[in-house]
């Protein structure tokens, strides 16, 4: 058993070829699949941030109406 | 103009339609890209017998093959993509373009790598300018242009456009690489596998590389797929459709 696993392992003798070659291929492609996985965690969150702020801008100007003339507010930029 | 284009092919590039279409595609295609992977690698690794010639060594190409019909596959899309994209400025036809270049690339280092680890023992070098390795290392090259032309430019869509020029113009390379072993005298070896004839190989050989490149394709459609989604979010961040998708992820 361990005699034939080390015999795989060898690849007779070309291990040194083989397994690199195997191993660029699952961690390139490992790699891959990464990408999107972490650009799309930064881009809900930047996305979910401006939502908030929205929110946040539309709950401000609600809660304190100013003069109905159309004057304004400036959006408190604080929250 | 588009009235060629078949209606679901124009229902389908809206973009939240895309986003909710891919979302469903993705994960089958990625499910059965590891399931044919696993039995590839292991009919590839332990039930093909080793050759008669080259030893264990010759089981780099379950992987190098398989890659390397990626590389040119992939162009192939990208190039048309971009045609669409240029032509008819359909805006998914810019995200497919764009978003399959780094797969691409991917593709065409994974060949060049694993020629490279296979040359070595076969060949006695890691690197020869020979016209087989030289075009494929064009290709590379092709696709780190387009990369790079798409993030040079401040507006994406203006971007998208000169890569996709790019791109167009690069497909002339494509059938350099697949001929060039037929058109020059090479230390590469000639087609393995002959689609329209007999290929020079074993069945127990030839099965792997097969469920391996069928692997390979349907792992291109997965991360195509997840890419494209989520390049159309952050492309498309102030519409309606985004928002609702960001939204339940807001709070519970």
């Amino acid at each position: 058993m361990s005699s034939s696993l080390q015999a795989f392992l060898a690849m007779g003798g070309y291990a040194a070829y083989v397994w690199p070659a195997y191993a660029v291929f699952l961690l390139v492609l490992l790699g891959d699949t990464l990408v999107p996985t972490l650009r799309r965690r930064r881009i809900v969150r930047e996305l979910r941030a401006r939502l908030v702020r929205q929110a946040a801008r539309q709950d401000a100007a609600h809660a304190a109406p100013v003069a109905e003339s159309g004057a304004a507010a400036a959006p408190s930029r604080s929250r | 103009m588009t009235r060629w284009i078949p209606l679901w092919l124009h229902r389908l590039s809206s973009p939240p339609t895309f986003y909710r279409f891919a979302g469903a595609v993705w994960p089958w295609a990625m499910g059965l890209a590891l399931v044919a992977g696993a039995i590839g690698l292991y009919g590839a690794l332990v039930l093909a017998p080793p050759d008669y010639q080259q030893g264990d060594a010759y089981r780099i190409i379950f992987i190098h093959v398989p890659s390397a019909w990626m590389s040119m596959f992939i162009y192939a899309v990208m190039a048309v993509a971009s045609f669409v994209a240029v032509v008819w400025r359909i805006k998914l036809a810019e995200v497919v373009a764009m978003q399959s270049a780094p797969i691409g690339a991917a593709f065409t280092f994974i060949t060049l790598v694993s020629g490279s680890l296979w040359g070595k023992p076969m060949w006695g070098t890691w690197w020869t300018w020979d016209a087989r390795l030289t075009s494929e290392l064009v290709l590379l090259f092709l696709y780190l242009g387009v990369i790079g032309l798409y993030h040079a430019f401040e507006d994406r869509r203006q971007g998208a456009r000169a890569a996709g020029f790019l791109a167009i113009i690069g497909i002339i390379n494509v059938p350099i690489v697949h001929f060039s072993v037929n058109w020059w005298n090479t230390l590469h070896q000639g087609s393995t596998i002959n689609f329209f004839g007999s290929s020079k190989i074993a069945a127990d050989m030839l099965w792997p590389l097969l469920v391996m490149t069928l692997a390979t394709k349907l792992y291109y459609v997965a991360s195509l797929c997840r890419r494209a989604r989520v390049d159309l979010l952050a492309l498309e961040g102030n519409k309606a459709w985004v928002q609702e998708v960001v939204a339940p992820e807001v709070t519970p």
